[in-house]
């Protein structure tokens, strides 16, 4: 059918392939790859730091456990207080750290994708502040299991999500117009929020303040396995529809055009990332500023012209691992909720990365 | 020649929500024609075009590629098929030229097969038929408006498409850089075959490039042909509400388009 067309001329040039990639190719061509040797090596770097940390983690505290102890604890073996505090204390914290960490890292991705907006996390798109008024709503009126905590914090997420897309709603979705609408619901659910405050009595109103700072202190293995079931069955799904995301990014026609379709792929990543922002919420409260910095780091370190969910997700788990260890240590024996360490080491780094990017002029 | 063409629309409603632009409207793209679609703001040109390349769905009738609504063809089936340069792209920050061009290979891509022979072979040729291949290590961000639209093309071209529909691609370049936008147009069409499909503004350019001419007003079509055979004051007139005069192009020998001059004689706006 494509008879009209003059086929390539075998005769071109050297060989040539997108800027800073390997190709590997099949000896009959059948199967080809391409590879970002950056991206491996950024994505390789933060599973190493986020592993050590790990390590770290598990081993320092009040109560030290000895770096050479550790791996005898962890498969049960040695004194019973090592093995209660790495089994049944610190590893499952920081497993959830690093679940939590990837979870609002990917969906920060895609949200920021769509939205063709950096600003277009879910803290700023209502997602969050919806989670919060349905915790709230729990605490204040239902009472304050962590059970019910999760479900009204679920909820209200999902509930508000669906509200600011409908609105945001017209011939698809629109970035800012996103943004926008979030924005306005979310003041208004704020507001809700602080109504609700002013009528709880104070240990009520203590306990849902210090829930919507976010915080890993006291999560345990169920946590752990709620968040990393979440990631693992939804986290596939996005990683699936990546590639189709990146060629959204040149405009909703421009996809379109070249045989992407953007509205079924719009409505599943929506969809996909907004219960998995769900999922972290309800496991860890809404830990600010880790779905927007981290898909903004990962992409200036891998250079890639577009959204990378992988880095994504590894530099939301790296981010988050890391700031609950400063979150523990920091100020110890007294523990830091980990939102308020996510803003400070994210926010600077960020601010770094864009400081030297704008010296650098390639801003 | 109706039944046969590649594409071509039937009793087309096109709106946008509940704003009817086009109502019953029929449309064929001769095959391997330099069509152009002309006519004033807001007359429905863009939307037209929207239709044929199935990026706004017709509130009724259909839009036939090949043969079969092209609503019932895969995604990248159709996009392996016909092209579409819409009105505003967005580059990506920081992105090579090589690496948007080779972005025209995604209908002809899947998981297994990311970077074959021949997307190497025809993204190349795509840059070196749009003159950009000194640019393809550059990022788009360096590049001047003419230079980005060519890189936009030849994404376009590296598609394969037999069909290639173009949104206004002159609007936002000077004089010479429309004309050798157009011209490259032409050349392709010329050398290597493909059915074009081009919105344009400028009446002039349009009846010196096109082989058939489309005038549209209020969302129908008013004339449509051959500008030699079709352009004419009247029609102008009737169609911009412009009085004009029409003489040869001393270059093309194609009609062109003078408006007459009013100055001083007092006008009463409709």
């Amino acid at each position: 059918m494509n008879e009209t067309l003059t086929s390539a001329r075998p005769d071109t040039a050297a060989p040539f392939r997108p800027r800073d990639t390997l190709a590997w190719r099949s000896p009959k061509g059948r199967l080809s790859f391409l590879m970002r040797p950056r991206t491996l090596v950024v994505c390789l770097a933060l599973v190493a730091v986020t592993f050590v940390t790990l390590v770290v983690s598990v081993s320092v505290g009040d109560y030290e456990i000895p770096l050479p102890v550790v791996p005898g604890a962890l498969i049960g073996q040695g004194e019973r207080l090592d093995v209660f505090f790495v089994q049944g204390v610190r590893l499952p914290r920081a497993l959830t750290a690093i679940g939590v960490g990837a979870a609002l890292g990917i969906a920060g991705a895609v949200f920021q994708s769509l939205s063709r907006n950096a600003l277009g996390s879910p803290d700023i798109i209502g997602f969050t502040s919806g989670a919060a008024t349905g915790a709230v709503f729990a605490i204040l009126v239902v009472g304050a299991s962590r059970v019910v905590v999760s479900l009204g914090a679920i909820a209200g997420g999902l509930v508000t999500a669906a509200v600011v897309y409908l609105l945001a709603m017209r011939n698809g979705v629109q970035g800012y117009r996103l943004v926008l609408v979030g924005i306005g619901v979310s003041a208004m659910l704020a507001s809700v929020r602080d109504y609700m405050m002013t009528r709880a009595d104070l240990t009520d109103a203590l306990g849902a303040q210090i829930w919507m700072i976010g915080s890993l202190n006291n999560r345990g293995w169920g946590e752990a396995a709620a968040v990393w079931i979440g990631v693992a069955l939804l986290a596939p799904v996005l990683l699936a529809l990546g590639r189709r995301m990146r060629f959204m990014e040149l405009g909703e026609d421009t996809a379109r055009g070249l045989g992407v379709p953007t509205r079924s792929t719009q409505v599943i990543a929506l969809a996909v990332a907004s219960a998995l922002t769900g999922a972290a919420i309800a496991v860890a409260g809404p830990i600010g500023f880790v779905a927007l910095a981290a898909p903004q780091l990962a992409r200036r370190l891998t250079r890639t012209g577009g959204t990378t969910l992988v880095g994504s997700a590894l530099m939301g788990a790296t981010l988050l691992v890391v700031a609950d260890l400063v979150a523990l240590r920091a100020l110890a024996p007294t523990q830091l909720p980990v939102g308020v360490v996510t803003a400070v080491i994210g926010g600077g780094y960020l601010i770094w990365l864009l400081y030297t990017e704008w010296r650098g002029g390639r801003a | 020649m109706t039944q046969d063409a590649r594409l071509s629309g039937r009793d087309l409603t096109l709106a946008y929500d509940q704003r009817v632009i086009s109502r019953d409207l029929a449309v064929t793209i001769p095959d391997n024609s330099f069509t152009v679609i002309v006519g004033p703001n807001a007359c429905g040109k863009s939307t037209l075009l929207r239709a044929l390349s199935r990026t706004l769905k017709p509130a009724e009738g259909s839009v036939l590629l090949d043969g079969q609504v092209i609503g019932s063809y895969p995604a990248k089936e159709v996009a392996r098929r016909l092209g579409l340069l819409p009105q505003t792209s967005i580059a990506p920050d920081g992105i090579g030229v090589a690496d948007l061009v080779a972005r025209g290979r995604f209908p002809h891509q899947s998981f297994l097969r990311q970077w074959s022979a021949q997307d190497e072979a025809v993204v190349a040729e795509a840059m070196e038929s749009t003159g950009v291949s000194a640019l393809a290590d550059r990022s788009v961000d360096e590049l001047s408006g003419g230079q980005r639209q060519r890189v936009w093309l030849a994404m376009v071209l590296a598609q394969q498409t037999p069909l290639l529909l173009l949104d206004e691609p002159t609007t936002y370049l000077d004089i010479a850089h429309q004309m050798d936008m157009l011209d490259l147009c032409a050349d392709l069409h010329a050398e290597r075959g493909h059915t074009l499909v081009a919105v344009l503004h400028d009446l002039n350019h349009a009846c010196r490039y096109a082989t058939h001419l489309i005038v549209m007003k209020d969302g129908t079509i008013v004339a449509e042909g051959e500008p030699a055979t079709i352009v004419t004051a009247d029609l102008v007139e009737k169609v911009f509400g412009l009085p004009v005069r029409v003489i040869e192009d001393p270059e093309t020998a194609t009609p062109m388009i003078v408006p007459v001059d009013r100055r001083g004689v007092r006008r009463v706006h409709d």
